[in-house]
């Protein structure tokens, strides 16, 4: 067992990929000389030499663009995109490319490539830099979407990416950067990879939540239970392939669901989830499924981020709607009687 | 690195003027062998015919779409015969007359106009890329695979083919600008055949030529008179030369033209007149190659007639192939979104089963 922060985590995934698979590259913008802005490839051009760490121009979609043509040449190209809103510039590759070439070709192409994208807020960034971009991958078939929210997911799953023979799209929650957590000893490659994880266990009911937003998950679950309520915390872990059978599994044994994302709502994966855990979980459930997530607004300025971030007291403001007191409602309709 | 060699030619490069009698060339330019001249008039006169095969098969269902490069065939058999087979192609979908050329099957390479899939050969096997309908994006897919074969210790060649209108997209200057920095083995094949569809040079770029948008980054580049196949493919060996012996990027961009509309659904008469149209049939490369090859004494009549011959039997061959209906297996579009299909598509797919079986 090693404690690392997750930003450890990663640079040592991207090290033993780069020994491991001389086919393996990484490239982007200052990811060279100065290690990536928040040093997740710190020390790589160091120990790997300049062709298989680089600095790239600063040109997102000739980034993405280059990968796909090394990509079908033979390497596995892992690069960065700086922030999420920076990958913007390389939709079109990765919409019209990334994701669909191994299906234009018949498979007879496919491109093992990871796009790593540091995501979401919390950390005081101006505009342009916080933005929860995972959407817009998850609705575009042919990319796999992972999101690690602890050091040892980080690194396994970073892993599983690299070895991985689709494009992947790898979104680094950057306020979990330096949170510390322990790295497990064996080799648990794939373990994670499409199953999400029972984070912590309980009766009452299940709040699902996926990158930044599971250390409030786990939060607001301590904090119910001091409160005598028992609730489960499933962190996703990849959005894509999505684990229908843990969330499913978890919500019948509960009967309650709270979603949490850090994005906006309308539209967002969250919605995705409460509509597949109604599906299947109809008979099962005693409440409507509820999500907690950011506002309908673009990302706001750092001395406001904090009224627009999903925190623990909203996920607890959710789990009391959770209808666990049916009372309230008979009155309502002994009022609307009378 | 001096400004003067990377600067193109203040005209285009020419070798045969439109009647066919030979001009004196810029220096520094090879005239190709005699053999392979011969070669690409065969492979231009087959090309044509299959140019016009498809525009036909288009009128009677067998293809959902055709965008013709007819006028374009200098360039489309140039860029083939100054490649090796083991370097690599990147076209876009006007470029079905080079893939043909390059030996491509022609219902494989059609497959992605009649609708049968997005990319019917296999890119891997014949090193040529899927046609590219995005504009540009395939120049920096290019200048990856040829990084790529630099790292390996090959020493292809990537050329890249694009139009005038692609020129303005972000990808190309993107492309361009990796090309150079990393020194990549690639050349950039601009066939300015002077529409965007419908929109004319004039509204798409100020530059004095297009070949002039390689300086800026670095690049070595070139313009040359497009219907003229000697001037092309004498251009073209020089580019490919240059990047394979280690000289970095080069661009070309060939004056030519679209004889027929974007497609058979566009309606050319709308934004161009007749008479801008006949001019350029004066200018026509076949006929300009043929008067030159048989005023050098080298093309006889007989090898005409054999080209013809030939030509039309190939047309035969692919209007026999195409009029069968293609295969499409339903259950075939769950098999390569991943290597794996996910718990999700396996059960779409199953719902599908049971819709088909209903």
């Amino acid at each position: 067992m090693t404690t690392l922060s997750m930003a450890q985590a990663l640079n040592a995934a991207l090290r033993d990929a780069l020994r491991e698979d001389e086919r393996v590259l990484v490239f982007g913008e200052d990811v060279g000389p100065l290690g990536g802005v928040f040093r997740i490839t710190d020390g790589l051009t160091k120990e790997f030499g300049e062709e298989r760490c680089f600095d790239t121009p600063l040109a997102e979609a000739g980034i993405v663009g280059l990968a796909v043509g090394l990509a079908m040449g033979g390497f596995r190209p892992v690069i960065e995109m700086q922030f999420d809103a920076f990958a913007y510039p390389a939709f079109e590759q990765i919409a019209s490319h990334v994701a669909k070439l191994r299906n234009r070709t018949r498979g007879r192409l496919s491109l093992p490539m990871v796009i790593r994208i540091p995501y979401a807020g919390g950390i005081g960034g101006v505009e342009h830099h916080c933005d929860s971009s995972e959407a817009y991958y998850a609705h575009t078939p042919g990319l796999k979407v992972v999101t690690p929210a602890t050091a040892d997911d980080a690194y396994w799953l970073l892993r599983d990416a690299i070895a991985d023979p689709d494009p992947v799209i790898f979104m680094e929650p950057k306020r979990l950067y330096w949170s510390k957590g322990e790295t497990s000893a064996g080799d648990r490659r794939a373990a994670g990879f499409g199953r999400a994880a029972v984070l912590r266990e309980g009766g009452d009911a299940t709040l699902v939540a996926y990158g930044p937003t599971v250390p409030v998950a786990l939060e607001a679950a301590e904090a119910a239970a001091r409160e005598g309520r028992d609730l489960e915390v499933v962190d996703l872990r990849t959005i894509v392939p999505f684990d229908d059978a843990t969330v499913v599994a978890s919500v019948r044994k509960t009967g309650r669901c709270v979603v949490i994302q850090e994005a906006q709502g309308f539209a967002g994966v969250g919605a995705e989830i409460a509509a597949r855990v109604q599906e299947r979980c109809f008979h099962s459930l005693a409440a409507p499924v509820l999500r907690v997530t950011g506002f309908d607004i673009p990302y706001p300025p750092p001395i406001l981020e904090h009224s627009h971030l999903p925190d623990a007291d909203r996920v607890l403001d959710a789990v009391d709607r959770l209808q666990f007191d049916d009372e309230p409602d008979l009155l309502h309709l002994a009022g609307e009687a009378s | 690195m001096s400004v003067d060699v990377l600067l193109p030619s203040p005209v285009p490069v020419r070798f045969v003027a439109e009647d066919g009698t030979a001009v004196q060339p810029p220096t520094g330019y090879q005239v190709p062998e005699e053999e392979r001249l011969l070669e690409a008039f065969r492979r231009m006169v087959v090309g044509r015919r299959f140019d016009r095969q498809a525009t036909a098969l288009t009128k009677q269902g067998r293809l959902a779409v055709y965008p013709s490069s007819r006028g374009q065939e200098a360039c489309q058999i140039a860029g083939v015969l100054a490649l090796r087979e083991d370097d690599w192609l990147f076209p876009t979908y006007r470029d079905s007359v080079a893939l043909v050329s390059r030996g491509l099957d022609p219902v494989e390479v059609l497959t992605l106009l009649r609708g049968g899939w997005h990319c019917g050969y296999d890119p891997a096997a014949t090193r040529v890329a899927p046609q590219c309908t995005p504009l540009a994006t395939q120049t920096i897919h290019a200048v990856g695979m040829a990084d790529a074969l630099r790292r390996k210790g090959e020493d292809g060649v990537v050329m890249a083919f694009i139009g005038d209108g692609g020129t303005s997209e972000g990808d190309f200057h993107e492309a361009l600008n990796y090309a150079a920095v990393l020194h990549a083995p690639v050349v950039f094949f601009v066939q300015n055949n002077k529409y965007a569809i419908s929109v004319p040079l004039a509204k798409q770029s100020a530059a004095p030529a297009l070949a002039y948008k390689g300086i800026g980054y670095g690049i070595r580049s070139e313009q040359v008179d497009g219907n003229d196949l000697v001037a092309v493919l004498s251009v073209l060996d020089a580019a490919v030369e240059h990047a394979r012996t280690g000289g970095g990027p080069f661009l070309v961009e060939a004056h030519t033209y679209r004889m027929d509309p974007h497609t058979n659904a566009d309606d050319a008469s709308r934004y161009r007149e007749k008479q801008e149209v006949e001019q350029w049939e004066a200018a026509d490369p076949l006929a300009r190659l043929e008067t030159y090859l048989r005023g050098r004494g080298v093309l006889g009549a007989d090898a005409v007639e054999a080209a013809h011959e030939a030509a039309e039997k190939f047309a035969a061959r692919v209007r026999e192939d195409m009029n069968a209906d293609p295969e499409a297996d339903p259950y075939e579009l769950f098999e390569h979104v991943f290597a794996e299909a996910t718990p999700q598509l396996r059960e779409q797919r199953a719902l599908l089963a049971s819709e088909l079986e209903d």
